[in-house]
């Protein structure tokens, strides 16, 4: 029989979904039985008193977790987040129950044996219980001890090969998508540019001394997988500056049903043919596409990298040659005061690996020396902005003004002139003026 | 002008220790404003303080602070004192 009873999370594991609670209860089973005979250095019964203390705060509507502490491995300030249980007499497998952030490999690839290491390492000195890559995208192991904590690091370090994630007011765990090891829409090595700057900002990464958190995502084309956008204080977003390439006869075999469009997604049911004046030219934001006489055209000074049309016939259409990525600042996603979708910098960088990314380190340390200098407490990046204005940031970052800067001039202009910019500044001649310009 | 350790180590154990009494957790920034200094320059004496042990990180998971080892009523409270 359970340790304690939980009909509030039992009730959890009755909808269409696979239930954390029966993932919970799996491995207190597993953990009950020890059939590997591990000699678990945490409690062996750490899961019951978890799921007890969670049906607590269901039952409570308050959480009996306390907020933060000061446990971590020597020398970083990040990776280790303190939980303490306030109920630690009824549930004392998990009065202690840290939580580590373990940095996972760029484009979360994985062999088979390294995951099982992870997965031995955590059932052997903590929880067993991980999250793999939710919100915050890195490995999650959650719940352990104070005393296993130097253990698990040193194990991590030195026979995994594997450091710890950033959490607090650190340079979060960096995360990209998959990058041009599967992905052919990838505009630049996204996995190398990650794996080069987690590597560049370790101080960062592991030493707090930013107002608040940091995030960098790195996706290797506009269809934003990782969700940088959104998500990232820095996105970086692969792009192309020429045409995109269009395989004129791939598109006729679109057009004539020899391949499926959307390569063969939604074919849950039948769509009909395919209608590539509906399904592709007419969804064009811009419009800058037509499809005449079998030929498709594009006119790509138009085209705002949607992506709409390479994703839908993506033998016919690829990114053009000349790739780079965008940089775009600002995004937060918090639960309070609302979402903030990042805002364009510089809409194309080279991301050239020959001098070690330089051009993109450039525009981060100078967004960091102004945002650490100016930030409030626990203010994000994209507040900043917003308080200090994006011509500001324009200025620290020594980026010129382009149209692209300026979603609503007349409705919300944000790029002034100064006086110094503007020949002659604002002191005139009245006499000459009056020239000109009667009464 | 780069700072001098032992001189900037004094000024953040005095500005501690004489807010102790209300406050045992600080932010970065009110470390740097006690040195008047840069960022960059203030982390690098905040970190050394660390190393040896006088400073150590608190940290609610989305926030890091900074007190004077042991100060406050975590440590005791957690059993963290030993």
């Amino acid at each position: 029989m359970a340790k304690h009873e939980t009909p509030l999370l039992d009730q959890l594991e009755s909808g269409p979904w696979p239930s954390f609670v029966s993932d919970m209860k799996q491995e207190a089973e597993s953990r009950a039985k020890n059939v590997n005979n591990v000699e678990f250095q945490i409690p062996k019964d750490v899961i019951e008193d978890l799921m007890g203390v969670l049906e607590l705060s269901y039952k409570d509507g308050t959480t009996h977790w306390k907020h933060g502490g000061i446990v971590g491995v020597f020398g970083y300030g990040g990776g280790v987040i303190g939980r303490y249980c306030d109920q630690p007499e009824s549930f004392p497998g998990v009065a202690h129950f840290h939580t580590l952030r373990v940095n996972q490999p760029s484009g979360h690839f994985y062999s088979t044996e390294y995951l099982r290491q992870l997965c031995d390492l955590w059932e052997f000195r903590g929880s067993g219980l991980t999250n793999m890559h939710g919100s915050t995208g890195d490995i999650i192991f959650l719940g352990t001890t104070t005393p296993q904590l130097e253990e698990i690091f040193y194990e991590m370090t030195h026979k995994l090969d594997q450091d710890l994630g950033g959490s607090g007011s650190n340079l979060r765990t960096p995360s990209d998508c998959i990058g041009q090891a599967r992905c052919e829409y990838a505009c630049y090595d996204t996995q190398d540019l990650c794996t080069h700057l987690t590597q560049e900002y370790q101080d960062e990464l592991h030493r707090p001394a930013f107002p608040y958190k940091f995030k960098f995502k790195f996706d290797g084309c506009p269809n934003c997988c990782v969700a940088s956008i959104a998500r990232a204080d820095m996105s970086f977003i692969g792009t192309w500056k020429d045409d995109i390439r269009i395989d004129q006869d791939a598109v006729k075999g679109y057009v004539n049903g020899e391949f499926k469009p959307n390569g063969g997604s939604h074919s849950g049911r039948d769509w009909g043919p395919f209608d590539i004046q509906k399904e592709v030219i007419d969804l064009c934001p811009t419009k800058c596409m037509r499809y005449e006489n079998g030929k498709l055209e594009i006119n790509n000074r138009e085209c705002t990298r949607c992506m709409h049309c390479i994703n839908v016939m993506p033998r016919a259409l690829r990114p053009g040659k000349q790739t780079g990525c965008s940089i775009l600042v600002g995004a937060k996603a918090p639960i309070l005061d609302g979402a903030q979708m990042s805002s364009l910098l510089l809409p194309f960088v080279e991301v050239n690996k020959e001098n070690d990314y330089q051009e993109v380190k450039d525009v981060i340390e100078s967004i960091w020396d102004w945002w650490m200098e100016e930030g409030k407490n626990r203010e994000r990046l994209g507040e900043l902005m917003k308080r200090q204005g994006f011509q500001k940031l324009l200025e620290v970052t020594g980026v010129d003004p382009i149209p692209q800067h300026v979603s609503e001039p007349r409705h919300n202009p944000y790029i002034f002139w100064k006086e110094e910019e503007v020949p002659g500044g604002w002191e005139r001649d009245i006499n000459e003026f009056r020239k000109h310009h009667k009464r | 002008m780069a700072l001098e350790y032992e001189e900037s180590k004094q000024k953040i154990i005095e500005a501690l220790q004489k807010k102790s009494k209300s406050k045992s957790k600080f932010y970065f920034s009110d470390l740097a404003k006690i040195l008047d200094a840069k960022p960059r320059e203030a982390k690098k004496i905040v970190t050394q303080m660390v190393q040896e042990g006088i400073l150590e990180f608190w940290s609610s998971g989305s926030t890091s602070m900074y007190g004077l080892k042991g100060t406050g009523k975590q440590a005791g409270a957690e059993h963290e004192d030993g």
